[in-house]
């Protein structure tokens, strides 16, 4: 095994930590970036059957390095199956046969509604991003949501300036009114620690805190009230398994 | 019957000023040969439509050819945003764009529809979302069940242009790799324009193989490489590095312009 003499960065931390949610998974959906990269990971160090499922129409992808986009030709060479995207979308999704989708966003809300059109006004943006992509149909479909988000201020707002993605809507029952198959967000991992849904009020509780995080470092960079577990945990560090793999992956 | 023609003369014949015209490929098989022919062709007022603008609507839209936008995710996939898509819409440059925003679920089922030729799609999503309020997407009650669902428009742009790898002299193309929507935009368009990288005399079946028969299709055209930087699966690969490359180019106007006017714009056609 490689030595890991230096301490894992916050970043490799979050993509471990989303890594490990994955062990039990059969199916996992993913954008680029980080989900996919702790998604990758979670196959080579957890859960080797775990299938990789990108919106481009590839299930089963067994990429060996980390794509660029969700497109790229590793996927397609090495998956199971290449389906069109009325398909990934009517015949895959839809029906909820993923078990969890990784999701990322540039705001979210306690309720863990996601914002990835705008911000700013609709019809004059400050910032023009990209758009709901696959987002707003894998969050209602999917059977569980993992939200995975850089913790800042910016990120983590009290007010979305637009909903791209429902997670919990206005508060407990909206997704089954919504007919929403899905259970929604189970968690937001982030550089700082981890979220999760209140059982009652559904709002985002702080539930474990990465090594050497405080609360109040948390607390500052949440744009809401932030609740906090009694129980609190404190993540167990990144093994030397888990990193090794990591830093060789994204060496490839 | 379709032809096989130059891209110069296919794109001379079918798309006009005012047209609505998607140029499809989901990360794979994009044309950009054929969206820099209408880019040197000096075609205005676009309505492109998209699912995902990626560079190629990038350029297009920098270089002043659209009027409307429909899409569903404007990102440099992987790298981050789209800058001239962007300044279009956050500062009006270089000039202001009309926009029509979806899920990838909502465009995907348009697509079908429009194949169909069926007036509109029925799914679920968009429910509890702010789109509804910014989009052309209606609440539709199913007859059997009385459950609430989404009607989302049927896409029927003038004209499709895709990449595919191979067509035979008879016109009849086939691609593989990622197949994204290029089968359904091919179907709900009015006309349809196919770039290959090559004409073979006999189409060998290949696994997950799309083919498209010659007689939907209006034109087909050579353009070896003509989804670079984008990719055709087994001929040629996605250059990574360029999208990265892109994200720097397209940050300055001037910078841009001189970058299109260098690489798309001023190249000979004798060359093509």
């Amino acid at each position: 095994m490689t030595a890991t003499n230096e301490q894992a960065t916050s970043g490799e931390v979050q993509t471990v930590v989303a890594a490990r949610r994955l062990e039990h998974a059969r199916s996992v959906f993913i954008g680029v970036g980080r989900p996919s990269t702790a998604a990758i990971l979670a196959r080579m160090v957890h859960n080797p059957d775990l299938v990789l499922v990108y919106e481009s129409g590839t299930i089963g992808a067994k990429p060996f390095h980390i794509p660029l986009s969700i497109g790229d030709g590793e996927l397609a060479e090495t998956a199971d199956a290449v389906v069109s995207v009325p398909e990934m979308f009517n015949y895959w999704i839809g029906p909820g046969r993923v078990e969890v989708a990784f999701l990322g966003a540039a705001q979210v809300d306690r309720l863990g509604n996601l914002n990835s059109t705008v911000i700013g006004d609709y019809d004059h943006p400050k910032t023009r991003l990209p758009g709901a992509g696959g987002a707003p149909e894998i969050a209602a479909c999917c059977q569980e949501v993992v939200v995975i988000a850089p913790h800042s201020p910016r990120t983590f707002v009290d007010r979305l300036d637009f909903r791209t993605t429902v997670g919990f809507g206005d508060g407990p029952g909206d997704r089954a009114r919504l007919g929403f198959p899905g259970r929604g967000p189970a968690a937001v991992v982030t550089d700082l620690g981890v979220l999760e849904p209140d059982a009652d009020t559904r709002e985002l509780t702080l539930v474990q805190i990465h090594e050497d995080v405080e609360v109040d470092q948390v607390r500052e960079a949440t744009g809401w009230d932030l609740a906090v577990a009694d129980d609190l945990l404190r993540t167990p560090p990144p093994t030397d398994e888990e990193l090794s793999a990591l830093r060789e992956l994204l060496a490839r | 019957m379709t032809e096989v023609t130059s891209l110069a003369d296919a794109v001379a014949e079918l798309v006009h000023d005012g047209d609505s015209v998607a140029l499809e490929g989901f990360t794979h098989l994009i044309p950009f040969a054929a969206g820099h022919e209408i880019l040197r062709q000096e075609r205005r007022d676009l309505e492109l439509i998209r699912m995902t603008p990626d560079i190629l609507y990038d350029q297009m839209i920098g270089m002043g050819a659209a009027g409307k936008l429909v899409f569903s995710y404007g990102g440099n996939p992987g790298v981050g945003s789209l800058h001239r898509f962007r300044d279009a819409i956050e500062h009006d440059w270089p000039h202001a764009i009309e926009l029509e925003e979806h899920s990838h679920a909502g465009m995907a089922n348009r697509y079908s529809a429009g194949a169909a030729r069926l007036p509109f799609a029925v799914m679920r999503g968009y429910v509890g979302t702010d789109l509804p309020a910014h989009t052309r997407v209606k609440p539709i009650t199913c007859p059997f069940t009385g459950e609430a669902l989404v009607a989302v428009p049927a896409l029927r742009p003038d004209v499709a242009i895709v990449h595919a790898q191979e067509a035979d002299r008879s016109g009849t193309v086939q691609l593989w790799g990622i197949p994204g929507v290029q089968k359904e935009v091919v179907l709900a368009a009015d006309r349809a324009l196919v770039t290959v990288e090559r004409i073979v005399d006999e189409l060998e079946p290949r696994p997950g193989g799309v083919v498209i028969p010659g007689w939907v299709i209006d034109a087909v055209a050579v353009a070896p490489g003509g989804s670079q930087p984008s990719y055709s699966l087994g001929i040629t690969t996605r250059d990574n590095d360029f999208y990265r490359f892109w994200d720097k180019v397209s940050r300055d106007r001037d910078g841009f312009q001189e970058w299109m006017r260098e690489h798309v714009l001023e190249p000979s056609r004798a060359s093509r």
